[in-house]
């Protein structure tokens, strides 16, 4: 826990526009920073003049990617905060961006800082005096506060739901080989060693569907789907181009795709959108037209984000009425347009039952009000907190991909030693270090959790 | 009548011989007083010693220079390798013994021991002054002084027979029970839990039909407990296999109001891993059937353990019941099962050490501090034993992390986790199973052994034989390079094995699971080794890559470990800790850091903290023994 390893975390808290600095701190940080960070010209970080600022880009684990520009900084030891090899990356982009630059600092081999460790490294590292030492330990306490109530909160969610599930299959199985393992001559069902492995390639397969699907990382890949939708003529194009315009310096088409749909890819603050216009959403019994409308209601169905579009200056119409209706409980931004004329729909009619949803004035032509879109979006993709989110909201989830690769590297492992002829007792090791991970996203106790469920299931004793 | 001793051990089953011998051995003046010197290290549930996790303590204990082993070895009538298709982690031995020749072996030792008296009594109050033991008083009056007395008490604290409508005070077989000493704890401030366990009927081996039943013959391998004992193939006495009926099922649920289990005149808290076949009957429904297995008692005595029928049923239940099972229609019992309901300590308030926290001198062990089975009384007996003179000798008490040894599993849980049932030992229970093997806990313990006075000189010399044959053959063989020449793909074939891509030393080789050191010694005339050596080598080459991830698990668990944490922090001052830190910690006042963060409610942050506070200390320099590391 102290001081051998190299830890890495996001050290500053977002504020917009603003920059986050990703720290990485010990006796690796100049190797990590080194395989993430290229300088735009010149020498590796290690080999320029310490503790100077060098202007370059971090890549993704492939180096295939741009993810951010950056500014790297490289302190050895004993000359940083922490007092230990520190590489700082001064990111510029969104807390997204942020998130993805700390998960690869993770890939690359460091593990994700413990709330307060910088600190408690300074400390030991004799860089705070004795006077802070009380100051040190509240901090930690209240940080780690912080970060079980944002694990809690995130709890509710859909990922802890089905980790569990995930946690509880995988459970049963090691349940019932330790049950015949400290048992041998109950008459306990045994369970073939291929069979195990059948498990646990099955949820290997599903933690690979959850970290595919996690949006954090998705979005990042892919952009967040942002779907437009609206009556034909109310202006979609026309926002559509503002926005591009707005962002004119980043945009990029996507080769390839088909533009049944018209699709395009910008950043909004550092979070790549990608765009689609839809045919609206009516029913209709034009065949032609039919087929538009169901590949809009997919494109719905798929969306991360949904921007109903509605022609501010007209009254409310019984198809927009239809349509907000239809994407009312999604992710969704109401954007009532021609703010340049009078308007004639109150907003308070778009009141949601369970979240306020976000109405935005504007005038797609001249561009007014397009800022506030923007913010919109951004708030909407990061999350509630939006770029004020607090540490723990933007590490919380960073932190959870980090255990499911940790669970998932366990069970290749468990695999590659069954088909290499291990026998169980190895195995049984990979299989309950997948559990410790899967463990650490749901706050349960393994090890605990085995014996209990091993007496609770098996009819075992003298 | 007062004398004085070192070391007093009260009980003198497996904890107590354990606990008395090795305080003896180490050169303390050692007395140990017992109920009935006719039941030293009596058995007095099932005729088995070792199984998965049970067998590593034993093999632990031997190292270490404890007895157990030993007599198991030379008391069994059979012997059987468990496991053996899962892997080399979790092999365990199991004996099957003769109760008899186990406790004839064992008085004997006791007997014979070097600066050990054995004595017949009932001890009744355990003298305390100024926090510290001073001795016992007995029921006859004398006074045995001693600054350490190692409580070994087994199910004897008010122990409470009930079976039926059977129900009187004392403990197993007939024996007495020891009333008054619970008073005098709970009077010392000790903190005691009620616990209760049970055991099966005996049965006439003249009244069983073996047709009926399936035979359960040991194998012959030639496995031993003790590195000591000559490896050998002895006679095996089988056991049996039949299953409950539902004529079975149907007469206990029929009787369940009169289970003293079940009406609530038993309130001691059971294991559920050794349940009476009642509770099987009501917890598992709709399981059609039980397995039932008969074992000899001995080969003197025609009496058959019935064991996976534990029970508290009126003996004609019992009777009716049995006769329910296949081979078991004609049966007659010998002596009918019951329940036992004792007092025994709460693990939370010792040390590791095994010492308690508030009362200095005072040790306790096996039964008596919440487990169950004779391996772990024994394990326990035998640290307190050493602890008892450690203190003695006013040194650091000896320890076992949970990397070391199950017995520091079995430990640092009962003090640091408690126990609200009776603690049964399970290769589960330990994070880093595959570094502790029965096969090498002579490798992991014998030296410890020899720097503490315990293991002799014959074994000393023997181990590092063993230990050099080892090191030496495994730098032979990985300085052996074979080419992958025609000679050497020939010589694959012969072995059974894949043909080699590349050359490759001999010790790379012996890493395939195909591989053996007997068949590369054929195809490569390397010298015979023995069975212990070549079982090393192989598990080593073929197990390494696991090996060197439980290890690198292990250091990062140390780094905790090493970190002491002196015993007079003010938890309850340190307002930085979590509230329920605060308490949990002034409770268990935790050897290191480590424990503490095994501790449930002691978060990752309360250890930081703490660590800053330890080193907040250091830096200040005022106090001694504060520095982190403990070595």
């Amino acid at each position: 826990m102290f001081a051998q390893d190299t830890i890495s975390a996001i050290a500053t808290g977002m504020s917009e526009g603003g920059i986050g600095v990703v720290r990485i701190s010990g006796p690796d940080s100049l190797r990590i920073g080194e395989a993430l960070f290229r300088p735009r010209k010149g020498a590796a970080l290690g080999s320029r003049a310490h503790r100077t600022a060098v202007y370059g880009v971090v890549w993704d684990a492939r180096g295939q990617q741009a993810v951010d520009e950056a500014i790297a900084i490289y302190m050895p030891a004993p000359h940083s905060y922490t007092g230990e090899a520190v590489v700082e990356l001064q990111c510029h982009g969104s807390p997204l961006a942020l998130r993805k630059v700390l998960s690869l600092t993770l890939q690359a081999g460091a593990r994700l800082a413990e709330p307060g460790e910088f600190t408690l490294r300074a400390f030991l590292n004799g860089r705070i005096d004795l006077v802070q030492a009380e100051a040190v330990m509240n901090v930690i306490q209240a940080k780690s506060e912080r970060a079980l109530r944002v694990a809690v909160q995130q709890q509710q969610g859909g990922l802890s739901a089905k980790v569990k599930q995930l946690a509880a299959e995988l459970r049963a199985t090691i349940v019932q080989l330790e049950a015949v393992i400290d048992y041998p001559e109950e008459d306990i069902e045994e369970l073939p060693a291929a069979e195990a492995m059948a498990v646990a390639s099955r949820v290997a397969a599903q933690i690979r569907v959850l970290l595919a699907g996690a949006k954090d990382g998705r979005v990042m890949r892919e952009g967040l789907r942002t779907v437009l939708v609206g009556q034909p003529n109310v202006g979609k194009s026309t926002l559509l181009n503002a926005l591009l315009e707005q962002e004119r310096a980043i945009v990029s088409d996507i080769p390839g795709t088909t533009r049944d749909t018209l699709e395009e890819v910008l950043t909004v603050k550092g979070i790549p959108l990608l765009l689609v216009d839809t045919a609206g959403i009516r029913e209709t019994g034009d065949a032609v037209e039919k087929i538009g409308v169901e590949r809009s209601r997919r494109q719905v169905a798929q969306a991360d984000l949904i921007v109903l579009l509605l022609d501010g200056s007209q009254a409310l119409s019984e198809e927009d009425r239809a349509l907000f209706e239809q994407v009312k409980d999604r992710p969704l931004i109401v954007v009532l347009n021609k703010a340049d004329l009078a308007s004639k729909i109150d907003p308070a009619v778009f009141a949601g039952e369970q979240q306020p949803i976000p109405v935005v004035r504007l005038s797609a032509k001249t561009g007014a009000g397009l800022d506030a879109l923007t913010e919109a979006i951004v708030t909407l993709a990061v999350g509630s907190g939006g770029l004020q989110a607090e540490e723990g909201e933007l590490v919380g989830s960073v932190r959870q991909e980090g255990h499911l690769q940790q669970a998932e590297a366990s069970l290749a492992s468990a695999l590659a030693a069954h088909a290499a002829g291990l026998p169980l007792d190895c195995l049984i090791i990979d299989l309950r270090a997948c559990l410790e991970s899967l463990g650490k996203i749901t706050g349960d106790n393994a090890s605990d959790d085995i014996l209990a469920e091993i007496f609770a299931r098996f009819c075992i004793g003298k | 009548m007062i004398t004085h001793y070192d070391v007093i051990v009260v009980g003198a089953g497996h904890a107590g011989c354990e606990a008395a011998l090795a305080a003896a051995r180490l050169g303390a003046n050692t007395l140990m007083l017992t109920l009935s010197l006719d039941n030293i290290a009596l058995m007095p549930c099932n005729p088995a010693i070792g199984g998965p996790a049970k067998g590593h303590l034993v093999c632990e204990i031997d190292a270490l220079g404890g007895e157990m082993g030993l007599a198991a070895d030379a008391a069994a009538i059979q012997m059987r390798l468990l496991n053996t298709g899962k892997g080399p982690a979790v092999h365990a031995l199991r004996a099957q013994a003769d109760k008899n020749l186990y406790q004839r072996l064992m008085k004997k030792t006791m007997e014979n021991q070097d600066n050990l008296k054995v004595k017949q009594t009932v001890v009744d109050r355990l003298l305390v002054k100024d926090q510290a033991v001073i001795g016992v008083e007995t029921e006859t009056g004398d006074t045995f002084m001693a600054p350490n007395v190692i409580l070994a008490t087994g199910t004897y604290l008010k122990g409470r027979i009930v079976f039926g409508k059977v129900d009187y005070v004392g403990g197993p077989n007939g024996l007495r029970s020891a009333e008054r000493l619970s008073a005098s704890l709970v009077e010392a401030g000790v903190k005691l839990l009620r616990f209760k366990t049970g055991t099966p009927a005996r049965v006439d081996r003249r009244t069983i039909d073996f047709t009926k039943m399936a035979i359960q013959p040991g194998d012959e391998a030639g496995h031993a407990f003790s590195f000591l004992t000559e490896r050998r193939i002895k006679e095996q006495t089988p056991c049996w296999l039949t299953y409950t009926t539902r004529e079975t099922k149907e007469i206990i649920e029929a009787n369940l109001a009169d289970s003293p289990m079940f009406n609530g005149s038993i309130e001691g808290i059971g294991p559920r891993y050794c349940p009476s076949i009642e509770s099987k009957i009501v917890r598992f429904a709709d399981k059609e059937q039980h397995q039932v297995f008969v074992e000899p008692e001995g080969l003197d005595t025609n009496e058959m353990y019935i064991q996976g029928m534990s029970t508290s049923l009126s003996a004609e239940v019992q009777r009716r019941f049995l006769r329910t099972i296949p081979g078991l229609e004609r049966v007659e019992i010998m002596r009918p099962g019951y329940a036992i309901e004792y007092d025994c300590l709460d693990p939370m308030q010792l040390q590791p050490s095994l010492e308690h926290k508030s009362i200095k001198g005072l040790f306790s062990a096996g039964q008596a501090n919440g487990t169950s089975g004779y391996e772990e009384a024994a394990a326990q007996g035998l640290m307190a034993g050493i602890n008892a003179v450690q203190s003695l000798r006013g040194q650091e008490p000896f320890i076992l992390s949970r990397s070391d040894a199950y017995i520091g599993v079995l430990i640092d849980d009962l003090v640091t986790k408690g126990t609200n049932e009776p603690y049964r030992m399970m290769t589960s229970r330990a994070e880093y199973r595959l570094l502790l093997r029965q096969d090498n806990a002579d490798l992991r313990l014998t030296e410890k052994g020899r720097q503490l006075g315990l293991v002799t000189d014959e074994r000393y010399a023997r181990f590092l034989a063993k230990k050099q044959l080892l090191e030496e053959t495994t730098a032979a063989l990985k300085q052996y390079f074979v080419g992958a020449n025609q000679e050497a793909q020939e010589k694959m074939a012969a072995i059974g094995t894949a043909p080699l891509r590349t050359g490759t030393s001999l010790f790379d080789l012996l890493r395939r699971q195909d591989v053996s050191y007997e068949a590369l010694a054929a195809a490569f005339d390397l010298p015979e080794v023995p069975l212990a050596v070549r079982e090393q080598l192989e598990i080593t080459a073929k197990y390494e890559g696991y090996i060197a991830k439980q290890r690198q698990a292990v250091e990062k668990m140390l780094r905790l470990e090493e970190k002491r944490l002196p015993e007079d922090l003010p938890y309850e001052n340190l307002s930085e800790l979590s509230q329920e830190a605060r308490e949990k910690l002034a409770m268990v006042r935790p050897r290191s850091l480590g424990q503490a963060s095994r501790i449930s409610g002691v978060t990752p942050a309360d250890v930081q903290v703490l660590f800053i506070y330890l080193e907040q200390r250091r830096r200040k320099g005022g106090e001694a023994n504060v520095s982190g590391d403990s070595r």
